[in-house]
This record gives structure tokens, sequence and C-alpha cells, in this order.
């Protein structure tokens, strides 16, 4: 062993092996090798094969063709799916069995050596491009001429620059859109999707509505986006059972409470309520509210409650919003307290 | 936006609903929100029934159904929460634990019928609902947006189930008659919440029971459909037998022919 | 060609005209004898390549049908339960592809567990290759190559996901959004660039459509191709068996043997996708109904490849924004993405970080058996159940219901799990791969067991061994073995850090090592003439002869 490889090897020991290698196994002899008969029948196997997925295609086709699509009858699409998948799937399969059936048994099977090479390239070669990129650089004078190289990396720093800049915008500027919602001052709790106003006396002890504010129904543009900021959920508990901030106690109405729907973890809809226990379970990450505490979490990666919309009733009786949300709904972010 | 039946109320009753409502709103502004009226049964179905109550549940809710250790007060529960709750076999109850499961059901529809009738002659509240809102030719388009919004998030898209906080759950929905489904919603059973007539209105429920059993009954478009409960099942399917399948492929291959 | 005869075959002057123009001839000399060599394990990766081109092609089929679109429209399919429910084109498209284009169905299945497939293929071609330690010297940078398909992979996969705009998907959606808007300083201004505005908008479905059919199969495309290149480079590995050296490659000609396999594989793997295609559904967007952000449904889960990160969503403790001067770092987000990141990190750099400890600069053609590098078998068990846990923990709710548990209980113990188990599995995986070795070495020295007792004429009892044969025992005995290094001062006479911490890391992996039998020691063996040893010696002819 030379010093390089000495070194090369790093911290492997040199351990003389026991026996010297054997060399490849000696072939061991098919039956397909041995008899003609196997052969034939091998040969049989594989036609065999390939005939069945001459079938399959025309399964395939007759799927194609046997089940048009008929206005509101489910099983049409039922069979042709099924019918040219199978056909496909036997297609696929008696080409793919018997070629391969076809090289286990007929084709040599005799396993065969071959020398590698070493990725790295011989030292002539290196020494040639070593040489050729030496001669490049004289001729160009890259390294010697070192105001052009210089502003070379300069120019090429800066030319993606306006790729980057070109695509600004993507998107609008944030502004203060994710502190704010829908919800005014007045505006009626209504039902999600039918925009029906909800009375403060339809909301009995146990209910849960899904709310909208009153006219997103009707929105022309950014519907969705007002939605994915504004749902609420109301909940109406023993007013006994709540536990109420004395400077929050005029925010509820009578054991009613109205709670942003979008989690304060990531954004999913938290809208599994528990009559009893009265929490709200996020089905995504399991952050758990406690509804009758403001909201708090009381279990579950979410950080901060629910922000609570503030609720009264109006002289028709219908439930209405006093404000928008006091803090910014939904996952936190950067300036989310600025 | 007025679903309620005002010929089929018995004038005491709507009183009894405005002053509930009256109280509840705090406000004054009372709409009736309970479903349909109690139909008493004869006074012999009530007796009937008072006797299986006294004899099987009044252990746990008390003699007149007041309440006790280890049961709720069934005062103003109605009708459709007994029909629900011995129905489905989930009453009587066994062990305790975070939730009470479906079992094979304990009564013939006399008896639950008698025990239902003695339960809503105590005080008011949701009735069976009569079978007009229980036919499945209801708009199957409004049901499933109903579901999806008020229901999938514990019960999943289709109802296939969904877990709660603690070990509670949100059950499956296939199987379950139409007549359970609609009282499960009125009467919000166990930690369910309430939906009442004035947030989904009978016809609502209509809806969303044919959406339930269209889907119930157009399954597997596709084909088997993995419990419908989304990507896990087909992330294991993946890797248990279409990569296993797969893989003893390539055994197969790699293996010397005899 | 003309020198050696004028074609006279159609076959021939097709090749001639080809060969004149192509240099086909020189190609086919250069590769069409080229050895591969046949295990199974080594089919994974075509796995991965085959269901690839199972979902370029089922795909293709795709964009022809599918519109990515957010206009809204009013659905007027063959679905009764969405008629006339408001919806975006995109996903008014998607029902159609499903229910009203014949062979739609069939095509969209096909494509959505393809993709399956190909992700998960990938994840297992990877595993291989780290537990046989593939990685070395000179393929460290295919492996590079591999783990970015994977990402790759993976985006693919997740955009593709979103493309139907169904509630399920739109969940998802929203769920990237708040992650993105949780990233200090830059996240809300970088989701009102991919969203368009405010979430969801109506730009986000066309952009992930060209970063689906375009962006990332296209970057997946040119890897694979420096993957391929660089195989045929470095020509593929073998396992460590007799006739195995680092200087020859053993196994079957590509043509015609592995032609036939290979080709005949691909039909194997896309006819299994298309026989599962047909017989199970996949993602019923029909069921999910299209996206509104109020509602949601029980059990919303990303695709198995993405759960791994929806589980570190999952299982991060609570509570946790971090306020620095009133700017909000909201850490139940990033601590996830920061440990996913790490984790990753540490995937791609360690075939860097084997051969800094090892400091072995040789080339590696033939395989390590797992056994016989313990810890980095190790290692790699802890990995995998880390990801598994992870993995897992994206589907608390369905363990919880499945098994009656508590969910909190679940999650709470998965947390629990994510922590203990890599430690657990680490110690585990090291021990038994110690005890192989053990067993290995004692076959080689002593021969098998053949639970044969026998009494010698003094009458002491022994069993009887069998010695191997020589090739077995080639395999046996034919590994590298690594001591720890020692610390040792440089030109200046210094240890450094460096030198420091590479010798404990060294002291970790090689500390506890078996080391491969000797010439000396098994000569030893033999030499006293066990008569366990003899005994079985004379009947190896018989048994030789019966096997060939």
């Amino acid at each position: 062993m030379s010093e390089v490889q000495k070194y090369d090897s790093g911290s492997a020991t040199n351990i003389e092996r026991p026996i010297s290698d054997p060399g490849i196994e000696p072939h061991r002899v098919r039956m397909t090798d041995k008899s003609e008969k196997h052969a034939k029948t091998a040969e049989r196997q594989i036609s065999f094969m390939f005939l069945v997925s001459i079938v399959g295609a025309i399964i395939a086709v007759w799927g194609f063709v046997a089940f048009p699509i008929v206005g509101g009858d489910l099983s049409a699409t039922r069979n042709n799916a099924f019918w040219m998948g199978i056909g496909m799937a036997l297609s696929l399969l008696g080409i793919g069995f018997g070629a391969v059936h076809w090289a286990k048994t007929l084709m040599p099977d005799n396993e065969v050596s071959e020398s590698r090479h070493p990725a790295r390239s011989s030292d002539e070669a290196r020494a040639k491009a070593i040489e050729i990129v030496k001669l490049a650089d004289g001729e160009s004078g890259f390294t010697r001429r070192k105001l052009i190289r210089r502003t070379l990396y300069g120019a090429l720093a800066f030319f993606p620059i306006p790729a980057v800049v070109i695509f600004g915008d993507l998107g609008p500027q944030v502004g203060d859109t994710l502190k704010h919602t829908m919800w005014r001052a007045g505006t009626r709790l209504t039902k999600d999707p039918t925009g029906i106003p909800i009375k403060a006396s339809e909301v009995t002890i146990g209910s849960v509505f899904h709310v909208i504010p009153e006219g997103l129904k009707d929105l022309e543009e950014h519907k969705l986006e007002e939605k994915a900021k504004a749902a609420v959920l109301l909940v109406r508990v023993n007013p006994g059972d709540l536990k109420e901030d004395p400077d929050k106690a005029n925010w509820s109405y009578d054991g009613i409470v109205a709670y942003s729907k979008i989690c304060t973890h990531v954004g999913c809809p938290v809208a599994l309520y528990e009559q009893h226990t009265h929490h709200l379970l996020c089905p995504c990450h399991q952050s758990t509210f406690d509804l009758a505490d403001h909201c708090k979490v009381v279990f579950g990666p979410a950080a901060r409650p629910l922000p609570q919309l503030p609720i009264a009733v109006d002289d028709e009786g219908y439930l209405v919003a006093q404000s928008d949300f006091l803090e910014p709904i939904g996952p936190s972010f950067w300036d989310i307290r600025k | 936006m007025n679903p309620q039946k005002p010929m089929r109320r018995r004038p005491w009753a709507l009183g009894v609903v405005i002053f509930l409502g009256l109280i509840l709103s705090g406000g004054g502004y009372a709409a009736a929100t309970q479903t349909f009226e109690a139909e008493f049964g004869s006074p012999e179905q009530v007796e009937e029934g008072r006797k299986l109550f006294l004899a099987n549940c009044a252990s746990c809710h008390g003699t007149n159904g007041e309440g006790a250790i280890g049961g709720p007060s069934l005062i103003g529960v109605g009708a459709a929460s007994v029909d629900f709750q011995v129905g489905t076999g989930r009453m009587p109850g066994q062990a305790s634990g975070p939730q009470l499961y479906k079992k094979p059901v304990q009564f013939t529809e006399e008896q639950i019928a008698a025990m239902a009738a003695y339960v809503a002659s105590l005080a008011p509240g949701p009735a069976i609902p009569p079978e007009e809102y229980l036919r499945t030719d209801g708009d199957p388009t409004h049901g499933g947006e109903l579901f999806r919004i008020n229901c999938a998030m514990c019960h999943n898209a289709v109802g296939a189930g969904g877990a709660l906080t603690e070990g509670k759950f949100a059950p499956a929905l296939d199987g379950v008659t139409e007549k359970h489904i609609y009282e499960a919603m009125v009467t919000g059973p166990q930690n369910m919440p309430v939906f009442n007539d004035a947030n989904l209105t009978p016809e609502d429920k209509k809806d969303i029971i044919t959406y339930l059993k269209y889907v119930e009954e157009n399954r597997s478009v596709g084909g088997f459909e993995l419990g419908s409960i989304g990507p896990v099942a087909e992330g294991l399917f993946t890797w248990i037998f279409g990569l296993g399948f797969i893989i003893a492929i390539t055994v197969w291959l790699g293996a010397k022919a005899n | 060609m003309s020198s050696v005869t004028e074609p006279t075959t159609a076959v021939g002057k097709t090749a001639d005209y080809l060969d004149d123009r192509l240099s086909l001839g020189t190609v086919i000399k250069q590769f069409g004898r080229k050895v591969f060599p046949d295990h199974w394990s080594f089919m994974l990766g075509e796995v991965a390549l085959w269901s690839f081109v199972v979902v370029v092609l089922s795909g293709t089929f795709l964009t022809f049908f599918y519109e990515p679109s957010m206009a809204h429209t009013y659905y007027d399919g063959s679905y009764a339960p969405l008629k006339g429910a408001e919806m975006t084109v995109a996903y008014a498209s998607s029902l159609d592809i499903s229910f009203d284009i014949r062979g739609g169905l069939i095509m969209r299945q096909i494509h959505h567990w393809g993709a399956l497939i190909f992700v998960a293929a990938s994840g297992l071609h990877m595993l291989r290759v780290f537990f046989t330690g593939a990685f070395r010297k000179p393929r460290e940078l295919n492996w590079v190559i591999g783990f970015l398909l994977f990402l790759m992979g993976m985006g693919a996969g997740f955009t593709g996901y979103s493309l139907p705009d169904d509630l399920l998907s739109g969940n998802g959606l929203r769920i990237i959004d708040g992650m993105i808007k949780g990233i200090p300083v830059i996240g809300p201004a970088v989701s009102s660039g991919f969203f368009g505005g405010e979430f969801p908008g109506t730009e986000v479905i066309p952009r992930l459509y060209s970063l689906h059919i375009m962006i990332l199969p296209a970057l997946i495309i040119a890897l694979l191709a420096a993957h391929l290149l660089l195989l045929v480079i470095h020509m593929h590995t073998h396992y460590p068996g007799p006739g195995r050296r680092d200087d020859n490659v053993v196994g079957y000609p590509l043509m015609p043997v592995y032609v036939a396999k290979a080709g005949g594989f691909f039909f194997l793997v896309f006819g299994v996708i298309a026989a599962i295609s047909a017989l199970f559904t996949i993602n019923p967007i029909w069921n999910y109904g299209p996206y509104d952000p109020s509602p949601v449904s029980a059990g919303t889960q990303p695709d198995w490849y993405i759960g791994w990160l929806d589980g570190a969503l999952r299982l991060a403790p609570g509570g946790l924004d971090v306020a620095i001067f009133g700017y909000v770092i909201p850490m139940g987000v990033m601590l996830p993405i920061i440990v996913s990141l790490v984790f990753l990190v540490l995937v791609a750099v360690y075939p860097f970080i084997e051969a800094w400890v090892t400091g072995d600069k040789r080339d590696h053609h033939v395989l390590d058996r797992p056994r016989n590098a313990p810890t980095r078998t190790a290692i790699g068990a802890a990995g995998v159940t880390f990801y598994a846990v992870l993995w897992a923990g994206a589907s608390t709710d369905l363990i919880a219901i499945f098994f009656q548990m508590s969910l909190n209980h679940v999650l709470t113990a998965m947390q629990v799990l994510l922590v203990i188990g890599p430690v657990i599995a680490y110690w585990v995986t090291k021990r038994a791969c110690l005890a192989l070795q053990r067993k290995d070495r004692e076959i080689a020295l002593h021969g098998r067991e053949t639970g044969r007792v026998v009494r010698l004429p003094h009458g002491e009892y022994i069993e009887v061994h069998e010695p191997v044969d020589k090739y077995e025992l080639w395999k046996l005995v034919d590994f590298k073995d690594y001591e720890p290094i020692m610390p040792r001062p440089n030109k200046k006479g210094k240890i450094t850090v460096g030198t420091k911490l590479r010798s404990a890391i060294s002291k970790i992996y090689f500390e506890d090592r078996i080391a491969p039998v000797s010439k000396a020691e098994y000569e030893l063996a033999h030499a006293d003439h066990s008569p366990a040893i003899e005994e079985s010696a004379k009947r190896k002819p018989k048994q030789l002869k019966k096997k060939l």
C-alpha cells in the first residue's frame, strides 16, 4: 500500500482477508437451458402474455365505446373508468410480464464482469486541461486585467436584479388589510350561506350558528377574501357558564357569544363545537379553545385566543356587531401588534 | 324565513314557546324556535311509558325525569331525544366513558314510543319529526352546502365521522336512518350542538338528509373508497399495497429462473 | 459503414441512414453490452423513474381538459349534489374530467396514484441508497441531485393536489398561507405576492398550474437527466459478493437482458398503477365540494409526502408567539419550519459528513451490507423514526378514532415519541447490527450450527458445525472496517477544534466495532482440527454435488 493510498483510506483498517476472492459463482443451469421442452413451454407462456395484452387493449377500447356518458347516471362513469382501467392494466401487464419472463427464462443469465474506470480524469488529461485553462486565461487576460474582471463580477451581480424586481406586482402592497374585516358597528349577523339575519331569540342554548356579515353574500368582488376573514361562530351558552372579563362583559348578549372562526394557528376554520365542554377544536392541527373563557387556548399549537366579535341586539331584535374585531383575526404575523 | 306551521300548533304551546323565547332573548323579540310541538300520546301510552321509565331510566334520570347523579334532567328534551337515544341503542347507557356508543336497540318500537310519550308529557320539547321531512326528494346541492358548513367539520364531508377532544368523536352517518339524523340535529345529543328550526329549517334538514342519502347510495364512482377518510388512507394504501405489489414484482424480476 | 457491407434489408438500410447522421453505431458499440447488476432493491429508483413517466403521460391528457381559472361559474354536470353550485372554473373542469369525459376519471386516478407511488418510490430508493452506503465517493453529488429530485417531487405533488380547488385542497392552501404569513418581516408580503392579494384571491390556481406543468416538471426532467448521466458515468454499484470488486461491475448486459427487464418493468409499473386506479378511488374531489373559507371537513390532511410537515405543525408546542420590540414571531409555526429544514439539510449533506468522519477518499463501488456500517444504519433508523413520528402526527385524529383513544393523549404521546423515539431506534439498531456482525463472524470462523449433536469417542458431546462455502465466506468477510481517528497535531503542532470534533464524532461512529475475520484468526480456528468441522467437512463434496 503506497503512502497516498494509506492517506486516502482515512481511518479504514487494513486487514488481510482469510481467503482470497473466489471470483464469480459458477453459472447455475436453468431448466430452459437443459431441455428444449421447457424452453418451448416458456416460449408459449410469453406469447400467451403478449396475446393477453392485445385482449386488454381491446377491452379498454370497448370500455370507452360501450359506456357513453349519460347525464346524471354515475354508473356509466364507473363502468367507463373500471373497464378502461382494467383493460389498460391487462394490456400493460401482459407486455411487462411477457418481456421479463422472456429475459429470465430464455435470454442468457450468465453473470459477466466489466471493469470500471474511475470518474477522475487521467493525469495527462488533467495536465492538458490545466494547460488549456491557463492558455485561455493568458489569451483573454482574465486574471491580469483586474478592472475588467471586477466590473464583470459587478455586472453579473447586478443583471439578475431586474429579474427579481419584475415580479414586484405579483401581489399588491399588504397595507392594513390583514387587520380589518367586513364587520362594522351595526352590521347584522347573518346565516352562512343564506345571508338570513339572525334574531337573538333564535339562538337557543346549545345552538351553534355559522355566521357571515350582512351583505357578504351579495358581494360582486372579493367575496371569498372577505369571507376568509369575517367568518364567525355564534353560540349561546348558559350565561352562568361564561367566565367573562369585566371589560368585555358587554361584548356578549345574554350568553350569546361570537368568535372568529379562523384559527390563530394557521387559519383553518375552527368549527368543532362541543356543547357541554364549550370547547372549540380545530380539525387541522387540533388546537382547542375554551369558548366559555374568551376562547383561550387549552390545547394544541395555537398561541392566541380566537378574537371575539362584540355583539348587541338592534331594535328589531336582530344580532348586530358592535364594531369590527378589536384585534387581527387568523394566524399571527410579524407586525400584528403594530 | 318562516318555516313554522302555525296551524299545527296548539295555542298554549305557542304561548310557552313565546314565553321561553322571551326569557331566552331577554329582549322580548320572540320567534318560535321550537320544533313541531309535542303531540301527546294517549294517557295509556304515557302511563306505559312511565312504567318503563321507572324500571329502566329512573336510576340515573330521577323518578320524575328531573335528573340525578349520572344522568341529566329530561324535562323539556322532548320525544325526539328519547326516540334518538333509545332508538339508536345509546340509551340505556352501559359503561361510563367519554361518549355513549351505538348499541343494539334494547326496546321495541312501541316501548320506545311509550317512553317518548312519557318524556314529552313532562314538558314540551322537540317531537318526533313527521314523515314529510324524512323523504329524500329534497335539494341535494343545497343540502350538501349546508352539510359542509354546519356538519362536515365534525362528521367529515361525506359523513365518515371524525375525532373530537378527549376521546369523544362524531360518529359516521352511513346507515343512520333519516329520522335519527333529523332528531340528532334538532336535539343535539351529547356534545353535538343543537340545530333548531331557526338555524336549519325543516326544509334545510330535509335537504341535508337528501344529500347524505345520495352519497350513501352513490358510492364508489372511482372504485373502492378506502373508508372515505381522505389522503391518509390513500397514503397507507400506496405504501402497503401499491409499493408492496411493485416490490413483489421486483423480487420476481431480480430472482434467477429455475 | 460502407466498409462492412452495403445494407440490403429494410432494417439494414434504415440503420445505415440513421448511423450516417446520428452515429448510432458508436452509441450501441459503447453502451450495448454495458453491464448492470441485478438485485430487486436496484429497481426502486426505476419504479420512481417509470411512475414519473406514467404521471407525465396521464398529466398530459389532463391538461387537454383542465382549465386553471378561478373565475366563478355554476356547475352543470353529471354529479347531482353539486348541480347549480357556485364554484371556480378549475373545480368545475376537474369535475367534468371526473364525470363527463370518458377516460377522464381513470386518467385522473392514474395520475394521482402514480404521483403517490412516484414520491414513495423515490423515498424508498433514497433509503436503499442510504442504508447500503451507495452515496459514498464518487456518488455524493448524485445523492444531492436525488435529494433535490425528491424535494421537486414533493413540490410537484403539492401543486397538483391544490389544482382541483376543492374544499380539501383549499384548506391545504390556507394552511400554507398561514405558515407563509408567520415568516418574520417578509411573511405578509410574500403571502400577498403568492396569492396575488388577499387569500384566496383569483391568481393562485393559474400560478400553481404553471409551476405544476412547466417549471417543476422541467426541473425534474433536467435533474433526472443529470442523475442518469452520472449513473452511466459511475456505473451501478453492486452488493458485496464473490467476484464483486471496487474496480468492476458484475451483472447482465444491457442488450438484450436489461432492455427486456427494464423495458418490461415500465409496463409492469404502469400496469400496476392502472389496475389500482381501476379498482380504488383516489381523492374523490366531488365529496369535498367547492372551496369556501368557512367550512372544513374532518380528516383534512395533505397527501402522504406532505404529511410529515403537517405532523410537525400539529406536534409543535402551543402558546409560542414570541414578541421582540412589539414584533411577533409565531414560533408555533416557525419551529416546525426550522426543524424540518434542519432535517432536510442533514439528509442532503450526510455523505459529506460521513466522508469527513472516515477520512476515506477512495472510490466505493461495492455496497455495504447495512449491518457492516452499524452507526450509519443506526443514524438512518433514527432519521426514519423521526420522520415516521412526524408523518403519523399528521393523522392523530384518525388514529384516535380508529383505536378509540383520546385525541389529546395520542398527540401528547407523539410529542414524547418524537424526542425519545429516534434515540431508542438508534440504540436498538446499533446493537442489532453489532449482534448480526458478531453472528457473521462466528459463522465465518466456525461454520453454521447444524443442530446435530454427536458424541466423541472419549465421551464429549459436541454440536457439528458446517463450514460455509468459499462464496458465502467471502461475502461474510469482505467489508470495510474503520477505527476511530486519534486527534493528531497539524503541521504547526496544534490540535485544532475541528480535529478534536472529528475525533469525537469518529469515536461515536467506530468505538464499538466488530472487526472482520483476519487471516490469522481464521487459520487459528481451523488449525486446532476441531473434530466438529472435520466431521462435516467430509460431507461437503456430497452436498456440493447435490447443489449443482
